[in-house]
């Protein structure tokens, strides 16, 4: 439970982490802003609140694992680890640049960083396997997958989501990040995912309907989530909208991978500034 | 008549005995435990045996995320099956370097009946481009065991081709396995036959034939990468004729290796001898061996040819 004065400053969190992966985006002018939004309030409701991690012990044995499967959204990860001081700020402005600690797609060099995603449909998958061993171990760790809604169209992830409620993985969190938009379009009008509420549960997994820009929600999510010990994986359905906070960015696909120009990135920075997080959601 | 042995029987022998001695090795398998025979391992070990159904990718994931939590995860199916999670061994496994030991089964056209959706003649090509992935394809059942054992102490990802069919020991015991060398079982210095697998078992015959008139040198090549470099070189200077055979395409696998090492360092004709960029067909292994050019007399003929 997180009481009203944290959720605010969660809140405020979020929005400063906003402006700082835009940043991280504008300054080098490459990488992706639509699912970095849509996808920092659950980061920061995870590296903020409710994950048991040690930064300055990144490969803590006991750690919670978090797998960011959607690793083009790496500026939201590292916007997030840096806040909790794996590294200093300053190696936001080295990002995709040459010899920097801070890739495209994150890579496991970069401290805090549990999973090398950029290839779609394997955080899922590799979830499974942290989780498989956690319960091997008898560990209390908690491992935590982010997928996109756009990535579930891939077969790996039903898979993967048939293999953690057949071996009881209670231990193992899913976040389906659904923020409608992927590259060319509307993910229900490049490939319909149809029911994933439905879905999930008759693939045999608890499953939690949230909004995902709603802190409260979000934090109340992961902990029920934690607390679900009843021998079935627990799927997060985060409602979110692609670009959320930018209104030109938001549900806009043009913004998946792009950065912003100089107009665009001051009007975004001041729209963020405008946020009101008593009523963001 | 010694104990003739498939090396996919010497594999799920030498894993079963490897996870009693090492807790941290955990075996993965799609379905196909009891081909692979990883499925010894798991009637023992239960609990650290993991049935991922007809799910290769899943597998290769799951496997990559028990390696990153202190496990050893081996992990097998059919050789041709373990193409379809190509892009998680390349973008989870290798990419990351993970202490994951993929071991695929049935390899070449030494399947035989089952016909070419199960004979993988692509797969040591397609994993040699791969940095990080150490390629071993055991001719025995000996070397196999070594493999698997020698394997758990290596800190890194890798592949291994293992075949169904049942061959003699060629070697004994005393053998020491090492990742990247190669090793000569029959000298000669007219010829050198670079081989692996079960084309290393004909290509010993095809020495034997030729006794007297060619003397062959056959050198097992079970480490395809890393590769034997200064043993190739050596050879290159030392016998006139250089000869590489596979139960592999002749596009990318053994013989391409040879070759490359060869090209840069002491440029030979290099002849190799594998499945000559085509697919194959049902029928049994020595039929095929013999009908696709792999078979002990097949040696004879192509080294003949070119050793007037």
């Amino acid at each position: 439970m997180a009481s009203e004065k944290e959720i605010l400053e969660l809140k405020q969190k979020a929005k400063d982490l906003r402006k700082e992966l835009l940043t991280t985006i504008y300054n080098v002018q490459s990488g992706h802003p639509g699912g970095s939004l849509s996808a920092i309030d659950m980061m920061v409701a995870l590296y903020h609140y409710r994950l048991n991690i040690k930064p300055k012990k990144p490969h803590w044995d006991d750690r919670d694992r978090f797998v960011l499967s959607k690793g083009h959204c790496s500026p939201a990860l590292y916007s997030v680890l840096s806040d909790r001081n794996y590294f200093p700020k300053s190696e936001l402005k080295n990002f995709r640049k040459i010899n920097s600690l801070l890739q495209g797609h994150p890579e496991l060099k970069t401290p805090g960083v549990d999973f090398a995603g950029g290839a779609l449909g394997q955080g899922i998958c590799f979830a499974v396997g942290i989780a498989l061993a956690g319960k091997l171990d008898k560990k209390d760790y908690q491992v935590v997958a982010m997928i996109g809604d756009g990535e579930a169209q891939e077969g790996a992830v039903w898979e993967a989501s048939m293999a953690a409620p057949h071996f009881k993985l209670d231990n193992m969190i899913a976040i389906l990040d659904k923020n409608q938009i992927q590259e060319t379009g509307k993910t229900e009008d490049v490939m319909d995912l149809g029911d994933v509420v439905a879905k999930w549960k008759a693939f045999g997994w608890n499953v939690i309907e949230i909004n995902g820009h709603d802190m409260e929600a979000c934090v109340n999510a992961l902990d029920t989530a934690w607390d679900n010990k009843n021998g079935k994986p627990t799927m997060i359905i985060s409602n979110t909208l692609k670009g959320k906070g930018v209104s030109f960015m938001e549900l806009n696909h043009n913004f998946h991978g792009k950065a912003p120009n100089d107009e665009e990135y001051k009007n975004a920075l001041e729209e963020i500034d405008n946020i009101d997080i008593n009523t963001f959601k | 008549m010694t104990d003739e042995i498939a090396t996919r029987d010497a594999y799920g022998s030498a894993l079963l005995e490897l996870g009693k001695k090492n807790k941290k090795v955990v075996a993965l398998d799609a379905d196909l435990g009891d081909s692979t025979r990883s499925l010894k391992f798991g009637e023992e070990f239960p609990e650290r045996y993991f049935s991922m159904g007809i799910a290769e990718q899943d597998m290769m994931g799951a496997a990559a995320g028990l390696s990153v939590s202190g496990k050893i995860a081996y992990a097998s199916t059919f050789a041709i099956f373990t193409e379809r999670a190509f892009d998680f061994v390349r973008n989870i496994i290798s990419r990351n370097n993970l202490n994951v030991k993929i071991a695929g089964s049935h390899v070449g056209i030494g399947v035989g009946m089952d016909g070419k959706s199960a004979q993988a003649i692509e797969d040591t090509s397609i994993y040699r481009t791969l940095p990080n992935m150490v390629i071993l394809e055991p001719a025995d059942a000996i070397e196999t065991e070594k493999m698997v054992f020698g394997l758990a102490d290596y800190e890194g990802s890798s592949y291994m081709r293992l075949n169904r069919n049942k061959v003699p020991n060629i070697h004994d015991k005393h053998y020491k396995f090492k990742i990247g060398k190669g090793e000569i079982i029959r000298e000669g210095k007219d010829v050198t036959i670079f081989a692996c697998g079960l084309p290393l078992h004909e290509s010993l015959k095809a020495a034997e034939i030729l006794k007297g008139k060619i003397d062959v040198c056959v050198v097992n090549m079970s480490s395809i990468k890393p590769i034997d470099e200064k043993l190739i070189i050596d050879q290159a200077k030392k016998t006139p004729h250089i000869f590489t055979a596979e139960d592999h395409n002749i596009i990318g696998g053994l013989g391409s290796a040879v070759a490359e090492v060869i090209t840069s360092n002491h440029p030979v004709f290099v002849h190799r001898i594998g499945v000559n960029d085509q697919y194959a067909e049902s029928g049994s292994p020595k039929e095929l061996y013999e009908k696709y050019g792999l078979s002990a007399e097949n040696i004879v003929e192509r080294i003949k040819e070119v050793v007037k």
